[in-house]
């Protein structure tokens, strides 16, 4: 049996023969009321929104189990987008983001490390821990923005992904123009507020 | 030796500071109080003008008695932006009088990347996360292929402005962060506050009024309300800083801007860091507030790259944000 266990920023991960063990732990930086609010609440909705989005034909990891810290999932054999990324790859995420966006998920944390390239050469999304249900064309935006940031932040070629990924996204998202037109403000917004 | 003047006024701290390769040579500054409320733009940047042939007489005084002549000086820097309107060019125009009448280059310097390049130097970290926290920012950036990255940051307002925002409504005056630090460390209970982290993205406006609701309706001790604002808004500043450093496999770190002198963030941070087998790094207060050395030194480090701006180029950007600057001076590292 192939067993590995390995961390990411808030949980860790093992991988027991074809399930995989996402516990999230405890972090000592915070007091003990946010950490254990913050770990169930998102194990929570994470569970429930990872079988939302499969439902609607996104594809998930299937979950078998959830406990307050734990879900226990199927394990996908893959790649982190992050690794292969490409035109192709970039349009099918904004095509399964479109999808997620028409059903009122806001994934809320789309990175390249967040999406992985299944054996099948399908792209499965995981980790919703920062997920919820709105139907916000400010909160689609921010999504859209946060996977745009990513690109920026990781990737050579952030242009192209971004029109592939556009591209994708207005196949299966009516309201896509509405959307993209609200990414942009969000870039353009000064952060830097003058006080008046 | 290459010396340069750096000349700092985004906001309510102006300084002026010589600085050469090996070290800071003197520095000093002005700091503009509001007698009441926040810093208000055009009274600073009166206090701004009225202070700066005090403060650049003052730093070229102190240089004197280092060996520094005028002469010796090789090019003015100025913080370009971003920051306040008024404030900036009152600063601006200081800068660009000095450049013709002491015939040496102009260099207006983003006060963001100053902030994380003194502290690389005060530190000797070489490609850390950074998390910068000012009054007006809050941002977490990454250096790649010839720019600083902005990796995730506010959606609204500063986390600075968060606290001087509840300052003021518990009748402090500014600066509040450093008060509320005080009142946060009597706090004993933790009131359930907004935690908003969309990504790498943060927004603390709703803490704010949270905090205010909490004190105004449900009638909680204000150590208490410190308390829990602080713990609330750190945790979201690390939570965003560590996914930074996961995502980009980096195991530095660097805090900067005048937030990040809080010792209890700090001490999040490090635990932080310290968990993920990561280095922190945070430079003396003096480098974490608004300062002319950070100036100065992001200056220099841009000069020797052949990097000057000329005078039609050095009008002020109150919104310029650090991802608009092409970063001349930094070797390419492998990611």
């Amino acid at each position: 049996m192939n067993e590995e266990r390995f961390q990411c920023a808030e949980a860790i991960v093992e991988l027991k023969g074809g399930l995989v063990h996402k516990r999230r732990i405890e972090k000592r930086y915070r007091v003990k009321a946010i950490d254990k609010w913050i770990r169930k609440e998102r194990t929570k909705s994470e569970a429930k929104l990872i079988s939302e989005a499969r439902r609607k034909g996104v594809p998930t990891p299937i979950i078998f189990d959830i406990n307050d810290y734990e879900i226990v999932m199927e394990r996908i054999e893959d790649d982190l987008a992050r690794e292969v990324i490409n035109g192709a790859i970039s349009d099918k995420i904004g095509e399964f983001v479109g999808i997620l966006h028409k059903n009122r998920i806001i994934h809320g944390d789309l990175t390249t490390s967040n999406i992985i390239m299944g054996r099948d050469n399908s792209i499965y999304f995981i980790d919703f821990g920062l997920s919820f249900i709105e139907s916000s064309t400010e909160a689609r935006g921010v999504d859209v923005h946060v996977f745009f940031q990513s690109l920026g932040g990781t990737h050579e070629s952030s242009e192209q992904l971004r029109d592939a990924f556009i591209k994708g996204y207005m196949r299966t998202f009516p309201n896509a123009s509405q959307v993209l037109k609200r990414v942009k403000e969000i870039e353009q917004r000064g952060r830097y507020v003058e006080r008046k | 030796m290459t010396i340069i003047l750096g000349l700092e006024g985004t906001a309510w701290n102006l300084s002026a500071a010589l600085v050469s390769e090996e070290k800071e040579i003197y520095e000093t500054e002005s700091t503009y109080k509001p007698l009441y409320g926040g810093i208000h733009p055009r009274e600073a940047a009166q206090h701004h003008a009225s202070e700066l042939k005090g403060v650049v007489s003052r730093a070229l005084g102190g240089a004197e008695k280092e060996g520094v002549s005028l002469r010796n000086i090789d090019a003015v820097a100025f913080s370009q932006g971003p920051g306040m309107g008024p404030c900036l060019r009152t600063v601006a125009t200081a800068a660009r009088a000095l450049s013709l009448s002491l015939k040496i280059p102009l260099i207006g310097v983003n006060h963001c990347i100053a902030h994380i390049e003194i502290g690389r130097w005060r530190c000797g970290t070489k490609d850390p996360v950074v998390l910068y926290i000012s009054g007006a920012n809050s941002q977490v950036l990454a250096y790649r292929t010839g720019k600083y990255r902005i990796l995730g940051e506010t959606l609204d307002i500063g986390i600075g402005n968060a606290l001087d925002k509840f300052a003021r409504y518990l009748g402090l005056s500014h600066p509040g962060g450093p008060k509320i630090e005080e009142l946060a460390s009597k706090g004993t209970e933790y009131v359930h506050m907004p935690y908003v982290v969309k990504g790498m993205d943060l927004s603390f406006s709703g803490l704010s009024t949270a905090a205010k609701d909490a004190i105004n309706l449900h009638h909680h001790k204000k150590e208490d309300i410190c308390y829990s604002f602080q713990e609330t808004a750190f945790s979201m500043l690390t939570e965003v800083t560590e996914r930074a450093m996961a995502h980009l496999c980096k195991d530095e770190m660097l805090l900067a801007g005048g937030v990040g002198a809080n010792k209890r963030l700090q001490q999040m941070l490090k635990t932080m860091c310290h968990d993920r087998e990561a280095r922190f790094y945070v430079p003396e207060n003096k480098y974490l507030k608004d300062n002319g050395a950070m100036i100065a030194y992001l200056g220099l480090l841009m000069l020797k790259s052949g990097n000057t701006t000329p005078i039609d180029k050095s009008v002020v950007k109150p919104n310029y944000r650090p991802d608009e600057v092409e970063v001349t001076w930094r070797e390419e590292e492998q990611n």
